[in-house]
């Protein structure tokens, strides 16, 4: 295919509508091989048909209907060469040729489909992450190595053995029942965030070739608010959208990472700061708030406040107190502590702090931070510097290490 | 498509679930057409394992593998899918005590 007219109807259409084609052909012909194989196939027919023939009314159903035909003509052929093999099987199981697929709905719960099918619970969440930038967002088996940070080998072996467990464990091609769908819906969620904070935790600026996964994240949760709008996509949208909101002012020139009571406020996107708040109003008046609901509220309190001094942490501590309630976690509580601390003063937030880390947070290097910063905030240098060097001690990350060890030098001024 | 589900215990819990709990499930499943066959299994003190190198038969007292947890017992059943499967694994009594690994059954490869 060409790729020098970016106008292409050709090369617009497979932009526009690759992935939700393949998601059809995946229905109609059972196998993500086989349904990648019929894409392109379907697509370059299409660069060669419709110059000459001008474009298909439906231009999704004519590419998923041609997908398919070759699909069925590569598996005749193939059947030809290899009579006795499991092809013919493959080929009688084929379902009819269905009603061109021109009703809307059914495409789009193949759509779905294609994400909890990526998302199920029995695949690792790696092995889900990866599988989501391939197969739902169209990433490149390349792009998608070097967003996760592995090696190409490495990534396509994990998306093989991935679709190898879909296809022999059977894993369904279905949106699942209501009783099944929450649960589900909190796995699909939990993969996007992931996928968020990979990219919203890399190392910034020092590849350009690799893929933006905020970005990538954000659309997936804008596709599938479209699809299945329910209050904690519409939330998890929320909180992503507020992060962003902050990208430019999250790093320095040197690509270090710049703390929220320290950033440039003037640099924070205004507009996604607008379309988070909408989107988190909306979902907490539902009045079937979760943990993303709760979190993307946090969120909007950070960003509706002119200055660090202005932030609203009574709303806040009272936000991680419902948080912590329906997910009692310890990074929470960890998250709770400091917002107490902020909204009570230091004193206040030690013993919670302090607490935490004798009850197995010991080894998380944000806990030692988190207790550092109290100590400064409480005038108490030197256990502060312990603190900071037990952090130190515990991270890996380069820009985390070089903020720490700033604060940390801080302490003498 | 079948597929079979593998109790495991911890020695702790070996016990745990009363046989006739378990028992009660696999009459459920039986008659619904789920099962096709279940068994419960002596403690791994009782195990010998065989491996046959250069045409020697060698026995090992215990199981191949020293893990925490091991196996009890295991429901072969029937399902349309994974999502099916694992509904039925999911009320496997001893799955509250232990785990209970679901695994596709494969067809032999006969004719290549």
């Amino acid at each position: 295919m060409q790729s020098d007219t970016h106008d292409d109807p050709v090369q617009v259409a497979y932009r526009r509508d690759g992935r939700r084609v393949f998601a059809t052909l995946v229905r109609l012909l059972g196998d993500f091989d086989l349904a990648e194989d019929a894409l392109q196939n379907a697509f370059a027919a299409a660069a060669e048909r419709w110059p000459q023939d001008g474009m298909p009314a439906n231009p999704v159903a004519w590419l998923v209907s041609a997908g398919r035909f070759r699909a069925i003509d590569q598996i005749r052929r193939q059947r030809r060469a290899a009579p006795w093999s499991e092809v013919d099987e493959k080929a009688e199981s084929l379902p009819d040729p269905a009603p061109l697929p021109e009703d809307r709905d059914v495409l789009e719960d193949d759509r779905l489909r294609l994400i909890f099918t990526c998302c199920h619970p029995s695949l690792s969440e790696q092995a889900a992450v990866a599988l989501t930038l391939r197969e739902i967002c169209g990433l490149s088996t390349e792009a998608v190595a070097s967003a996760c940070l592995v090696a190409p080998a490495t990534l396509a072996q994990r998306i093989v053995r991935a679709k190898t467990k879909i296809r022999d464990a059977r894993i369904p091609y279905e949106v699942p029942d209501a009783p099944d769908l929450p649960a589900r819906l909190g796995q699909v969620l939990r993969v996007v965030y992931l996928v968020f904070n990979e990219g919203y935790s890399a190392a910034q600026g020092t590849d350009v070739l690799r893929p933006d996964l905020t970005a990538e994240a954000i659309r997936l949760a804008r596709l599938l608010l479209e699809l299945l709008p329910e209050p904690e996509v519409r939330s998890l949208l929320a909180l992503m959208v507020l992060q962003d909101s902050r990208r430019a002012a999250r790093t320095d020139g040197a690509g270090d990472l710049v703390p929220l009571d320290a950033q440039d406020r003037a640099l924070w996107d205004t507009a996604a700061i607008a379309e988070g708040r909408a989107l988190a109003r909306d979902a907490l008046g539902s009045g079937r708030a979760g943990s993303y609901s709760l979190q993307a509220a946090i969120a909007a309190c950070h960003a509706v406040a002119p200055a660090p001094e202005a932030t609203d942490w009574a709303a806040i501590a009272g936000f991680y107190d419902a948080l912590l309630s329906i997910e009692p976690s310890p990074v929470v509580a960890l998250n709770r502590a400091v917002a107490v601390g902020m909204r009570d003063g230091p004193e206040a937030g030690l013993p919670l702090v302090d607490a935490l880390l004798q009850g197995g947070l010991d080894q998380y290097h944000l806990a030692h931070a988190a207790k550092a910063d109290l100590l400064r905030r409480a005038g108490r240098g030197a256990e502060a510097r312990a603190s900071y060097a037990a952090a130190l001690a515990l991270t890996r990350q380069e820009p985390e290490r070089r903020f720490l060890a700033r604060r940390m030098a801080d302490l003498d001024r | 498509m079948k597929y079979l589900c593998l109790v495991y215990l911890d020695r702790e819990n070996w016990s745990a679930c009363p046989d006739p709990v378990c028992a009660d499930y696999a009459k459920h499943l039986a008659e619904t057409g789920t099962l096709v066959a279940g068994e419960a299994l002596h403690p791994v003190d009782t195990a010998t394992t065989v491996r046959v190198r250069n045409g020697q038969a060698q026995l090992y007292d215990g199981p191949f593998a020293e893990t925490k947890e091991l196996l009890a017992g295991f429901y072969l059943i029937e399902a349309s899918d994974l999502n099916e499967a694992i509904r039925v694994a999911g009320k496997i009594p001893p799955a509250r005590y232990g785990s209970v690994e679901v695994r596709p059954i494969r067809q032999l490869q006969l004719d290549g």
